[in-house]
């Protein structure tokens, strides 16, 4: 797959709030009107609708070229791969029948079909940076609906498979790096603070998922009765909050325990660039904490942008990508822990002295 | 799985209660059963009292509902079990009993965000789609490929008038 020559934008480690954001993300879900939603769908009223939705996506969006997958002619190791780099949803590579992703140039936009509903049209961009990613949702949603008319109830707003998503069918999330609040125990208070105003807080890959890495995805949970607005401000205003709570963390750390601190984030460091075999979990937590001192000071190295990049290459899929081939698991252990050693020396920075 | 009974997210608290002589099953997710069962404040003989009368408010409203839809053929039933309506028009079959579920997972009842920007299609034209397309299924199946023909030409026929009209419908 070509995908797996560059790296999604949202990945750059750029934009506002980037030493704890990661990246935000809008998804809308729409229905196609006149076909009964993906459960009750025939194969070929599902492959109707991939045919329509791939014929109006068929021309650039925002003058990025788009390509369009089939989710059946994937192997089960590239599903994996488009799930990693967050462009299909673990429901849509696992999923059966017709089914398919149209992504965009620089993987800014994805749109899934048939997942649970017709269409998720999702945009992610790198940092904090809902407004924009809701912008261009709002006008990829529009060009899809000049093609496509979308089931639509004057009462209950755009019409979804589960009525949870009913409404607006807008999920906005954040997701956020926080590991100084993991450590001081501390991202109780965050799942408290969002819960009270229902908001979601979940691990990497959604629903169910562990807080690997220390990554954290804070989203509404409710889509009907608000604007959309409304939604995104609910959303960013619970994480401007917990971005704070976490710089607070960080220096709260660094003032009453530097030794300690400065001490782990080496030792992240020392094992991420000796260790002969790691699995992708440790990799994630050391990674971590090399993450966090970078944005620190702590280790003159380079930009965090490389150690956002590690995190997704180090997954299964990623890992067995670069490659060339399927591994075991004992093999990618120590397939990852030589490939880490060599992008983490190549990018070391030239004075580059633990502290 | 098994699915909330008052906001569809995956159940992990279920009991069987009898009621009128008929094993009932009722099914709550984690944050339902917490926020609907639990009462901190009373004693512990007064809670458990509590407790059994919502239970037998939740199993009273439980007297299922029948209704199918006649587009997709979903039942109310079928929807409790897995949390997926079948089709557009689900939400006006059933819309009496999706409106207090609504009222719980949403705290509320009605959109007033985004709309479609061209002709919104309205409930009657959407279920003469759907029936349209189920007939072309039908007889795709049974190889009568000159009705086919002909319900395709509808299809596209009906979809052209829509898309052309850019006055509502509602
Ligand atoms: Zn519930
Ligand atoms: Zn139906």
């Amino acid at each position: 797959m070509q995908l797996a020559a560059t790296s999604g934008e949202w990945l750059c480690g750029d934009g506002p709030c980037s030493d704890i954001v990661i990246s935000s993300r809008a998804r809308l879900a729409r229905n196609v009107a006149g076909f009964p939603f993906v459960g009750k769908a025939s194969d070929e009223q599902r492959a109707q609708i991939i045919s329509q939705v791939n014929e109006v996506l068929n021309a650039p969006i925002d003058n990025r070229r788009t390509s369009s997958l089939d989710l059946t002619e994937l192997s089960e190791l590239d599903r994996q791969f488009l799930m990693e780099r967050q462009l299909i949803s673990r429901e849509l590579a696992r999923g059966d029948g017709p089914r398919g992703v149209v992504i965009s140039e620089g993987e800014r936009h994805s749109v899934m079909i048939n997942e649970e509903d017709h269409l998720r049209i999702q945009v992610l961009q790198s940092g904090f940076s809902l407004d924009d990613c809701w912008q261009e949702c709002d006008a990829l949603d529009n060009r899809i609906e000049s093609g496509i008319p979308f089931s639509f109830h004057p009462q209950l707003g755009y019409l979804t498979a589960c009525p949870t998503n009913v409404g607006t069918g807008l999920r906005v999330s954040v997701m956020l790096h926080l590991p100084a609040l993991r450590m001081t125990r501390e991202i109780q208070k965050v799942h408290q603070s969002a819960q009270k105003i229902k908001l979601a807080v979940r691990g990497l890959y959604g629903e169910g998922s562990q807080a690997l890495g220390d990554f954290y995805q804070v989203s509404n949970q409710l889509t009907l009765g608000k604007t959309e607005r409304q939604l995104i401000t609910e959303v960013r205003e619970v994480v401007q909050r917990i971005v704070e709570w976490e710089r607070k963390g960080r220096r709260h750390f660094f003032e009453s325990n530097e030794s300690r601190l400065l001490d782990l984030v080496s030792r992240a460091w020392g094992t991420l660039t000796s260790a002969r075999s790691i699995t992708s979990e440790e990799t994630m937590h050391l990674l971590s904490s090399v993450r966090m001192g970078l944005q620190m000071d702590l280790l003159d190295g380079r930009d965090a942008s490389l150690v956002n990049e590690l995190f997704i290459r180090t997954q299964p899929a990623h890992l067995q990508h670069t490659y060339g081939e399927a591994l075991p698991p004992e093999r990618r252990n120590i397939v990852r822990a030589s490939w880490l050693q060599k992008r983490l020396e190549e990018n070391r920075g030239d004075n580059y002295e633990p502290r | 799985m098994k699915k909330c009974r008052r906001c569809t997210k995956t159940a992990t608290f279920h009991v069987t209660e009898i009621h009128a002589e008929k094993a009932v099953a009722i099914h709550l997710c984690d944050s339902c059963a917490r926020e609907y069962l639990e009462n901190n404040d009373s004693p512990a003989t007064e809670t458990l009292t509590d407790l059994t009368s919502k239970l037998d408010q939740l199993i009273s409203q439980s007297a299922e509902s029948e209704a199918t839809c006649p587009d997709c053929g979903t039942t109310f039933g079928e929807f409790r079990e897995n949390g997926r309506l079948g089709c557009a028009h689900d939400y006006t079959e059933f819309l009496a009993e999706l409106l207090p579920l609504l009222e719980n997972i949403h705290e509320d009842t009605s959109h007033i965000g985004k709309r479609p920007m061209r002709t919104i299609i309205g409930p009657e034209e959407q279920a003469m789609l759907v029936q349209l397309r189920r007939q072309q299924q039908r007889a795709i199946l049974e190889e009568d490929y000159e009705t086919a023909a002909t319900l395709r030409d509808q299809i596209a026929d009906l979809e052209r008038q829509l898309q052309g009209d850019d006055t509502p419908l509602h």
